[in-house]
């Protein structure tokens, strides 16, 4: 039996399904669509960096490791040409969360900045194997000759409505996981972690065990966000792995906020959007973004979405403390 | 139920707690009292396996706890509150209890159900309105009063079902009426779950009220122990806690023993 709340979510998940696949219909523009699924690649790459984050407390530099995991087995597999597309995606989650097991068990031992600086030590140990293995990755010039996409189940990906619509299902099915996770007594157990490891120590919870569950899930979320991008471009680069990916992720938690479960999306949305129109209009496209991410430091002091959640909030107790007359 | 024997530890050069042998009987309400730096925390961290002994024994239901990880020690019925209220801010008092009490359930790692788990309310609303927090559910735990931190503190101790629980300094930082709330919310805890309390307390008035037994530490050891009429005369007591003249000469001559 589903409770109520669970409902509520797959309504909402249903609803924004929906809303992706109606989109292109109403914006028939083809930017549109891939605008869309920049922002899903991305997003998946922020929110699951948020299941760290902003739910565990754990600051990881190296987020990106994950993501180019994801793309390059995901396109290593499919130019072999032995495996079925569902196939690869899942051996890609698959390596991915064997990989986030062996680097968390190492990371998740270590507290904030020393755990920050060794998750990015990591990533960058995986982009210069990436780099240096050329015969296997392409070495700086990414996986050549594009990703083949057979169809499988009827489903031809070559297709770009298809594609598109491929794309925002695994979103979505993303999204729900994730959102389970947060809201299941799992999730309740890394919020005491993020707010006082020490206690939640004391009351039996075992912080290291819990971290790397988490870490290794968070991993697997980033590689699907991978999978689409490297579907998507039909190949994968190196870039997918460096630390401005990471750093780009870290910015979409920012610009979005932490708190929500949302509040990463709404900064994939925010910095693809400024990503897309800003560099249309200049070249000094770094200088307007960091113009931004001040204003939204100095200014909100938080991301757009807790910005909002939090007025709303206090609005709502305001309002409360006024009709109980306190 | 729970016995110390022969516990030492030093930092470096200071010896922290020496030689310190204790019994607390099964449903014994004892205060532990001693001057700043007594070593009355270290025991706690010492028992609740936060601190590891560098000598001595920690015997729990006859077993010896020294070495156990403090996750262990808890989960086998070794609670604690902290000084300073150690809560989660970020969550209701509701949520925090609810998600004491599934992880002591061995729950926290359920990811496929909801929380809160329908299942653990019963408990959750027990052990609120034992402290009677329940007006206060929803509210963030860090909007709560300083004493509703305190007692929130307790009530996430008393979610692991302890059989032991070591309460530090439950009435730090209040004012005197507050202080005596709390206790006589500690004291009605103590008869209602029957279990054996140890607490910390630096107000006399208090200890020598609800106490059945009290220990005195000093310089990391036992100075004194008994009822409360015993340690009301005992003139080692009166002497450290009334602070005379000679207390330094005393001190120096304690540490040189040590």
């Amino acid at each position: 039996m589903l409770g109520r709340s669970s409902l509520r979510d797959l309504a909402w998940a249903a609803l924004l399904l929906v809303g992706l696949l109606v989109l292109p219909i109403l914006v028939p523009h083809p930017a549109m669509r891939d605008f869309v699924i920049y922002v899903i690649a991305y997003g998946l790459l922020a929110m699951s960096l948020n299941l760290l984050v902003g739910f565990t407390g754990l600051v990881s530099f190296g987020h990106a490791a994950y993501f180019a995991s994801g793309a390059y087995i995901f396109g290593l597999l499919m130019q072999s040409g032995n495996v079925s597309l569902p196939v690869a995606m899942l051996a890609a989650v698959g390596g991915t969360a064997l990989l986030a097991l062996v680097i968390g068990a190492i990371c998740v031992r270590l507290k904030e900045i020393y755990f920050a600086f060794l998750t990015l030590a990591f990533q960058m140990f995986i982009h210069s194997i990436i780099l240096t293995w050329v015969s296997l990755t392409g070495g700086d010039q990414g996986l050549m000759g594009g990703i083949p996409r057979p169809t499988f189940l009827g489903i031809d990906l070559n297709d770009s409505m298809t594609l598109y619509s491929f794309c925002a299902v695994v979103f979505v099915a993303c999204l729900v996981i994730m959102r389970q996770i947060v809201q299941s007594p799992f999730g309740y157990t890394l919020r005491m972690i993020r707010d006082n490891p020490h206690r939640a120590n004391f009351l039996g919870v075992n912080v290291v065990r819990m971290k790397l569950a988490i870490f290794v899930i968070s991993g697997t979320m980033a590689s699907v966000g991978g999978i689409v991008m490297a579907l998507f471009v039909s190949g994968a680069y190196p870039e997918f792995g460096f630390w401005t990916t990471s750093g780009e992720a870290i910015f979409m938690i920012m610009l979005g906020g932490t708190q929500l479960f949302i509040g990463p999306l709404v900064g994939a949305i925010l910095l693809q959007t400024l990503n897309h129109y800003v560099t249309i209009y200049t070249e000094h496209h770094g200088l307007v973004l960091g113009i931004v991410i001040l204003i939204f430091v100095l200014g909100l002091r938080r991301g757009l979405a807790d910005f909002v959640y939090l007025w709303f909030q206090d609005r709502r107790t305001r309002k409360l403390e006024k009709e109980t007359g306190r | 139920m729970l016995k110390v024997e022969n516990l030492y530890k030093a930092f470096g050069g200071v010896v922290a707690m020496n030689d310190v042998s204790l019994d607390f009987p099964t449903g014994s309400l004892t205060a532990i009292i001693g001057p700043n730096g007594a070593g009355k925390t270290t025991f706690f961290n010492l028992i609740s396996g936060h601190i590891r002994p560098d000598r001595g024994r920690v015997l729990f239901d006859g077993q010896d706890l020294v070495g156990r990880s403090s996750l262990e020690i808890v989960r086998r019925g070794i609670g604690r509150a902290f000084q300073v209220a150690s809560i989660f801010p970020s969550l209701t008092l509701r949520e925090s209890l609810m998600a004491a009490v599934i992880s002591h359930r061995r729950q926290s790692t359920q990811v496929l159900t909801r929380f809160p788990l329908q299942s653990a309310a019963e408990r959750v609303e027990e052990i609120m309105a034992l402290l009677e927090l329940t007006a206060k559910a929803d509210v963030l735990s860090r909007n709560l009063s300083h004493g509703d931190q305190k007692l929130l503190d307790i009530a996430l101790a008393l979610a692991m079902d302890p059989k032991v629980l070591l309460l530090d300094e439950p009435t730090a930082g209040m004012g005197p009426e507050e202080r005596w709330q709390m206790i006589d919310k500690v004291y009605r805890l103590w008869e209602a779950e029957k279990m054996t309390l140890v607490f910390i307390e630096h107000d006399m008035g208090i200890v020598f009220k609800i106490a059945q037994t009290i220990r005195v530490l000093k310089y990391g050891a036992v100075l004194a122990e008994g009822t409360p009429e015993d340690i009301r005369s005992n003139p080692d007591v009166i002497d450290a806690y009334l602070g005379t003249d000679h207390d330094a000469t005393t001190a120096t001559a304690t540490v040189g023993e040590g």
